[in-house]
């Protein structure tokens, strides 16, 4: 595959506050690429420089291998789909959608005929002469990729641009946005801190956090094989624990020695091990090879999600088998469904189950200091 | 207004009445005046005095109350173009700068205004006059003399001079409040900094732009004073005439006048209302 942008070495600070540190970056044609990260991240950023609305401080940006640092955001071959729309409040849906053709002095009758095929693409035919203002949030959306496609971009930028549907129409959007994608060729970038999202609709997901790339890879890749805790606890739920590699294919943690499948550490290294909720199996006690009591139970419908307390630990456990609180059970962990990653910067930062509300996590680290994303965050939104 | 009514109507109590003591009666006195002659019977003849009245200018006879009214509009016109074309770009910048430099701009502007308005006429005739700062300014760096006072520059500069502010201030609060992704989104179609001007800057403006236009063409049109102290008295507006046909006691035909400036400019209005929309929104269709 051809690889269309590159970014090289790129670092960019707002009042001297680091946003982007070293970021390297390569894209290719006709992926669907997802930058992801939460709020303050990063990847508003990225989308920006892309755009032409942002210049690195240091490093490069490539388009076809042409470095377009200093090209403005209205000669680059890029469209963007902003985060609220920001239609046109004076111009109907046609000439929202008309916008870029009337620029560029496309004639008359190939406009009418290139718009009318764009609203067809986001099935809103009937709506040309409507105000933009009087559409639902879905529908404006939709004018909003129309206008910002019709330019024939090599690349659309989406910025967090289902973040204001409801779920139902979310998920619709999501497999509408996929299909457009197949159907037109064009690569998309798409910035969202929802983790779903991005496992849904991608085929490679770049999780940034504070700035810098953690990983790169498939949505399955990300998900089985984080690379530290913060993917590991940013994507999916995760128990992540401290541990030993004792050996190869020998990991202990929680006072056990596990086999699993991961090698090339050194001896005795210490390391963090995740494993997936759905992974645990739950066992009579005698069979376990970790024994806890459960201290919750959540129905959740397709499955329970019961919180155990294993010598302190708090693991979180998805299972369609019924136990009770209070109950004592066993609990069993497949090789493969170790995930072994280095000591991090972010070891330790995330702890077991016994906070169990993100919000309430949250809340308990901005007030001990440790997020402070604020700052970042009001900058990366000027 | 009943007990327990909505309390939005309530509310409204106090300025329906002051609006209709104060507004709508006055506009029926003026009314009444205007048709009326002096033993209060009904007539047209203030009307038709305002259309036929003559008198001599040099040679020529001329009508005296439409030249009136005709300089009136013309000096209107050129200090509304002037105030459009001098605060449009000063709203634009003031509303692009940071807040602490939008303060500053805001609180310069508003200055003048702190001022009495006759004070402020006062200070221009001193600036203005043959021997007055300007002249004086002019020689000190050598160059010759202007005269000024007194010709229809000295008036439209004193409109100008006290009528700006109410051309920036609605500009400036429409374009501030203006989402600069719009903008982005511009520039993002392929608009280079003139096209993001002409397509999406200036059409969403217009309301600003409307009511701009509005609060100085108006109080420009009936004007007084300022013609009668930098004019020095030799460019009567509608304004002077009515005033001076009230101080002479003369209620009847200053009601009139007062009452024909008031349907003229009710009509000017609305076109330029109709004119701005039709720029605003039809501009790019078809």
């Amino acid at each position: 595959m051809e690889k269309i942008i590159e970014l090289k070495n790129i670092s960019k600070s707002y009042d001297g506050v680091r946003v982007l540190n070293n970021i390297n970056l390569d894209i290719y044609d006709n992926e669907f690429l997802t930058l992801l990260g939460p709020s303050g991240c990063g990847k508003t950023t990225t989308l920006r420089l892309i755009g032409g609305f942002e210049q690195p401080d240091e490093g490069d940006v490539i388009f076809m291998g042409e470095r377009i640092n200093d090209v403005p955001a209205h000669k680059r071959n890029v469209n963007t789909v902003f985060q609220k729309y920001a239609l046109f409040p004076h111009l109907n849906v046609f000439e929202n959608v008309a916008f870029a053709l009337r620029e560029r002095k496309v004639p008359k009758d190939e406009i009418e005929e290139k718009v009318h095929e764009m609203l067809s693409l986001v099935m809103l035919s009937n709506f040309a002469k409507r105000d933009v203002t009087s559409l639902s949030g879905g529908q404006q959306q939709r004018v909003a990729i129309a206008r910002a496609l019709i330019a024939q971009p090599k690349v659309l930028l989406l910025d967090e641009p289902l973040g204001a549907l409801d779920l139902k129409l979310r998920k619709d959007m999501q497999q509408e946005l996929k299909k457009i994608q197949k159907a037109t060729g064009i690569t998309f970038i798409f910035v969202t801190h929802d983790q779903e999202e991005a496992l849904t609709m991608s085929d490679t997901v770049v999780v940034m956090s504070e700035g810098r790339i953690q990983q790169i890879g498939t949505p399955i890749d990300v998900y089985n094989e984080p690379v530290n805790a913060f993917v590991a606890d940013f994507i999916g739920e995760s128990n992540i624990l401290d541990g030993v590699m004792l050996q190869d294919y020998k990991v202990k943690f929680a006072d056990q020695v596990f086999k699993c499948v991961d090698a090339g550490f050194g001896i005795n290294e210490p390391v963090d091990v995740v494993i997936r909720p759905e992974d645990v199996d739950i066992v009579k006690p005698e069979d376990g090879m970790l024994k806890g009591t459960v201290t919750s139970v959540t129905f959740m419908g397709v499955h329970y999600e019961i919180i155990v307390d294993v010598n302190g630990f708090k693991w979180m456990i998805q299972t369609t088998d019924f136990v009770d609180e209070n109950e004592k059970i066993g609990l069993t962990i497949d090789p493969d469904a170790i995930q072994i990653m280095k000591k991090s910067e972010y070891s330790g930062l995330y702890g077991d189950y016994s906070t169990y509300s993100d919000e309430v996590e949250e809340l308990t680290e901005i007030e001990s200091g440790e997020l402070d994303i604020s700052e970042v965050e009001g900058a990366e939104e000027e | 207004m009943k007990k327990n009514g909505k309390p939005v109507w309530g509310l409204l109590g106090p300025y329906t009445v002051w609006a209709f003591v104060f507004i709508v009666v006055p506009l029926g006195f003026v009314a009444y005046y205007a048709f009326t002659d002096n033993s209060f019977s009904f007539t047209f003849d203030n009307i038709i005095r305002f259309f036929t009245a003559t008198s001599q200018s040099g040679d020529t006879e001329v009508r005296t109350y439409l030249l009136i009214f005709w300089r009136s509009l013309k000096l209107a016109f050129i200090s509304t173009v002037i105030c459009l074309l001098a605060g449009y770009p000063m709203a634009y910048i003031m509303s692009r700068a940071n807040s602490r430099k939008q303060k500053i701009l805001m609180t310069l502007i508003m200055i003048p205004m702190w001022m009495n308005f006759l004070i402020r006429t006062y200070a221009w005739m001193t600036i203005l006059q043959d021997t007055g700062i300007l002249n004086g300014l002019f020689a000190k760096i050598g160059l010759g003399k202007v005269h000024i006072i007194g010709t229809e520059s000295a008036v439209v500069i004193g409109m100008v001079y006290d009528y700006l502010p109410y051309m920036i201030l609605p500009i400036y609060s429409v374009m501030a409040k203006m989402d600069l992704k719009l903008i982005e989104a511009a520039r993002d179609l392929g608009c280079n900094n003139y096209g993001v001007f002409r397509r999406v800057i200036f059409p969403l403006s217009m309301p600003g732009v409307l009511s701009g236009i509005n609060m100085v063409l108006i109080p420009s049109v009936s004007t007084f004073y300022i013609s009668q102290k930098l004019g020095n008295g030799k460019f009567f507006l509608i304004g002077d005439a009515i005033e001076g046909q009230y101080v002479a006691n003369n209620l009847h035909f200053a009601a009139a006048m007062a009452f024909i400036l008031m349907v003229i400019l009710i009509i000017m209005m609305a076109l330029i209302k109709k004119f701005t929309n039709g720029m605003a929104y039809g501009g790019d269709s078809e």
